[in-house]
């Protein structure tokens, strides 16, 4: 632990820290573009230049600089301050002066920075650099005139995306940063290169002069796209959800979010349920509440009343239908929608124990039918880290592009029950194991995945990717038959809570109500229509897949007649003529988290020890496609997301350029 | 300073250089450059690699040899890296041609000692001979860069020919040069300077004159 001196106070930093971490240890505010705390260090933009003695007798890149002891370092002297105005004059030749019209004006780092640091004044005349724009991709708009060269994207793909797709072309000052060929930039991390940018030469092109970020409202959100429960500000402004960025939550998704979590929203505004719609003669028409609630009473369920809650909904929502139907006498719910049927009677057995953290230190990673990157692409940026502290990774199922090395060992399931021996040796040979089962094979082989971590002595974990599934498994969405036992009942009313994956056919002389957002598939098959809030217009709680439990409160009221879903389910209650014992949220919370403690606590929940794994349990069945069929479409937000829609046909299926016919 | 764009992605040049793969004597030397490095680390042969494309195209073309796309894309997988990175260092260096030169890459030197020695007129002389800059000249035969210093101050003014330098030139010098080069001959590289034979004092030693014949320590003579 070396002792340094930071402009006169004394500290102990961490071995291999570099100066610039010991001066804001010391609470000192180091301005910087090119380093950032998660990626590799560059030392280019030069903006962190301190005085450290012993050294040369000339300003230092803290940023590349390790802390050693008995150094002396200033951050507040003369020398400093012209060295930072000269960095920031000589980034400025070739900056243009165009924030007025720049979409990172107000949140710009070179803005900000060229305040605190720079001179008043500008002394060139000289005319600047002009550079054309690159194509990158529909998420990625370029204004490159303005790039500062930093490299934070370049190195964000090569070592956290592990795709190599952007890179600096050309030398000094006609250095230019793109794609090969132009090329769009593919990785479903790829737009938080638009975060990292330090100036507004990457910025956001669906939200390209949108708003500016003072006259948006932050609120604190979680990402329900995929189950990682990435945590989100989403900006919004009056109605509508602007944008989301993601926050910075070690645990979970680091500073990154997904492309899907991050431009579904403007989903959120098309294709929405803002009316009661009620089926007459084939057809939906609008309807009133009123008329609805009566036409549900009428059908008179009784017990014969069933709940199947979709991927987005939130744990209030569910416990307001599961309390529904208590009140009604009926058990009937359900979450896993496409008909999966594993044993939840405990749940550390269908849960992510490694934990997302706990996952960068395994040694052996053992996948068994999980497209990671598409299922859960920020579990993939883990396992990428695991890679480079040198964890060998092994999957089984269709091959798919990892980003790092791995061992395909086939789609036949089978080959678990006789593994190859380097497989077993390199389980042996790790401090920490995990073994991680895609939702695709929990079928085949939950049980024989499971006897193999307990052989190895290894995490056993499961990948779920929908944001409900741990949530409503807590709160007891599912039968033992899953979905089956739902169909085999016959229920008189079905309600489903924005479930759009099932398949509603089995269900022809059921009453089907619909309680959701957007006017997809459930909506489509249903009888009756009540709109209701999507995940950015209701608070709520979460529970990612690792068994986290977190709060998303509400951004924006849901357009048109649409409700928050708990009062809808409220409403019903009284039409049903039965009491659920709540009357508002805070009393529907303390309900359910006297039911459930474990929701009330934001944090990991404990479920207990694994239960004992059966050592005769053996995989069967082959496995020729993921689940997944498309990343960008997997859901009724991002299905109508005109963004989402075009990343597919441009990404995923090689359409044409929509830019080209403008 | 030169172009550093690549030519552009034509159909033309996929059909023209789409096939493109390293003879069996450019194989075996571009396989002896990626042994010189652990395994593993094949991708640091990437700078011999993209000298022999360039020269094996410039075999098939009779030219110095250039880079176009697909034969870039050839060595990045040849060396299992990603293409971007290979165009960096092939965009980075100006020794890499991106576009199509003549037979003859004439580069003259364009820093201050060369500038101060006459450089001036190197241009003139390739100018009169129907050189333009960054372009080809008629005949294919030659190609005129200005280039930086490339390290032959002490015999400022210089031009690189292809593989040669061409030193303490005057444009007549260099006119004779190029009517050699342009007859098909050979002339003599380094110095064009009568009796001298590398960089060594141009006339009388006028420093170092005890160290001719035998070292000497100069350090007790330091005032």
């Amino acid at each position: 632990m070396p002792k340094v001196t930071v402009d006169g106070q004394e500290l102990e930093v961490p071995e291999g820290a570099t100066v610039l971490q010991a001066c804001e240890l010391a609470g000192k505010e180091i301005p910087r573009f090119c380093y950032h705390e998660r990626l590799s260090i560059a030392g280019n933009c030069r903006m962190c230049l301190v005085e450290v003695k012993p050294g040369p007798p000339k300003p230092q890149a803290s940023c590349a600089l390790p802390a050693t002891e008995g150094q002396e370092i200033r951050t507040d002297s003369e020398m400093v301050k012209t060295a930072r105005e000269g960095v920031m004059e000589f980034l400025l030749i070739n900056h243009p002066l165009d924030c007025p019209i720049c979409d990172q004006g107000g949140e710009c780092d070179l803005q900000d920075q060229s305040v605190a640091y720079g001179r008043g004044a500008t002394r060139y005349e000289e005319n600047k650099r002009a550079v054309t724009e690159k194509y990158m991709g529909p998420l990625i708009k370029t204004v490159m005139t303005r790039c500062i060269h930093c490299t934070r994207c370049v190195r964000f793909s090569e070592e956290i995306a592990g795709v190599d797709e952007i890179g600096a072309v050309g030398r000094g000052e006609d250095m230019q940063i793109t794609t090969y060929l132009e090329q769009a930039a593919e990785h479903e991390l790829s737009a938080n290169v638009i975060d990292l940018c330090p100036v507004g030469a990457l910025t956001s092109r669906p939200y390209a002069f949108e708003a500016r970020p003072w006259e948006l409202k932050k609120t604190l959100s979680i990402d329900v796209s995929d189950a990682v429960g990435a945590n989100i500000r989403l900006d919004s402004r009056g109605r509508e959800v602007m944008r989301a960025l993601p926050r910075v939550n070690d645990a979970v998704n680091e500073e990154w979010l997904s492309d899907k979590g991050r431009y579904m929203v403007d989903g959120l505004s098309k294709r929405r349920l803002d009316k009661v719609f009620m089926r007459k003669r084939g057809k939906l028409q609008p309807a009133t509440w009123d008329e609805a609630f009566k036409a549900i009473a009428k059908a008179k369920p009784g017990k014969a009343i069933a709940a199947v809650a979709g991927d987005m909904v939130d744990c209030e929502t569910m416990f307001a239908a599961k309390s529904l139907l208590k009140a009604c006498g009926s058990k009937l719910i359900e979450g896993r929608q496409t008909g999966m049927d594993y044993d939840v009677s405990n749940l550390a057995a269908v849960n992510f124990n490694s934990t997302f953290e706990g996952l960068e230190h395994a040694g052996a990673i053992l996948i068994v039918g999980s497209h990671i990157r598409w299922e859960a692409p920020l579990v993939n940026v883990r396992i990428r880290k695991a890679v480079k502290r040198g964890a060998k990774v092994y999957v089984v199922g269709p091959y798919w592009d990892t980003t790092y090395p791995a061992e395909f060992l086939g789609e036949d399931l089978g080959v678990l029950n006789k593994l190859p021996k380097e497989v077993a040796d390199a389980f042996k040979n790790a401090d920490r194991g995990a073994v991680i089962v895609g939702g695709g094979a929990l079928k085949s082989a939950h049980g024989k995945a499971m006897a193999l971590a307990s052989d190895w002595g290894a995490d056993f974990n499961v990948l779920h990717f929908s944001a409900a599934r741990m949530g409503g498994l807590m709160l007891g969405f599912a039968q033992k038959g899953g979905m089956a036992d739902i169909v085999k009942a016959k229920p008189k009313v079905l309600i489903s809570l924005g479930a759009d994956e099932m398949d509603y056919e089995p269900f022809a002389d059921t009453l089907k109500v619909y309680i959701g957002h957007h006017g997809d598939k459930g909506a489509h098959s249903a009888d009756i229509i009540l709109p209701a809030a999507s995940y950015a217009e209701k608070d709520g709680t979460y529970v990612n897949t690792e068994g986290r439990v977190q709060f998303a409160e509400k951004a924006v009221f849901a357009p048109g007649d649409a409700r928050e879903d708990w009062t809808i389910l409220r409403a019903l209650a009284d039409a049903l003529k039965v009491e659920v014992g709540f009357d508002n949220f805070a009393q529907l919370q303390s309900a359910m988290i006297a039911e459930v403690p474990a929701l009330g606590e934001e944090g990991l929940a404990d479920y207990g020890a694994l239960p004992k794994a059966d050592a005769t349990a053996k995989a069967e069945g082959t496995m020729s496609a993921y689940p997944i069929k498309d990343f960008y479409l997997t859901n009724p937000i991002a299905r109508a997301s005109e963004v989402m829609q075009r990343c597919s046909s441009e990404l995923l299926h090689g359409g044409e350029l929509a830019e080209a016919a403008e | 300073m030169a172009d550093r764009n690549p030519a552009p992605d034509t159909p033309e040049l996929r059909e023209r250089w789409g096939a493109f793969e390293f003879t069996e004597s450019y194989r075996e030397r571009a396989d002896k450059a990626i042994a010189r490095y652990p395994e593993g680390r094949q991708r640091s042969a990437v700078m011999p690699l993209l000298d022999l494309a360039q020269r094996q195209v410039g075999e098939e073309t009779n030219t110095q040899g250039w880079l176009p796309l697909p034969v870039i894309e050839y060595v990045a997988d040849y060396l299992d890296m990603p293409v971007i990175r290979v165009l960096e260092v092939a965009s980075f260096y100006f020794m890499y041609n991106m576009k199509p030169v003549g037979k003859y890459h004439v580069q003259v030197c364009g820093t201050t000692p060369c500038m101060l020695r006459g450089s001036d007129g190197l241009f003139e002389t390739c100018k009169k001979r129907g050189m333009s800059k960054g372009h080809v000249s008629e005949d294919g035969l030659w190609t005129l860069t200005e280039v930086e210093c490339m390290g032959n101050c002490a015999t400022a003014p210089m031009v690189q020919i292809n593989d040669d330098n061409y030193e303490d030139l005057t444009p007549e010098r260099l006119d004779t040069i190029l009517d050699a080069l342009a007859k098909g001959e050979q002339p003599k590289a380094g110095t064009q300077e009568p009796g001298r034979h590398t960089s060594e004092p141009a006339n009388a030693l006028s420093s170092l004159e005890a160290m001719v014949d035998e070292n000497h320590d100069y350090r007790s003579e330091w005032s």
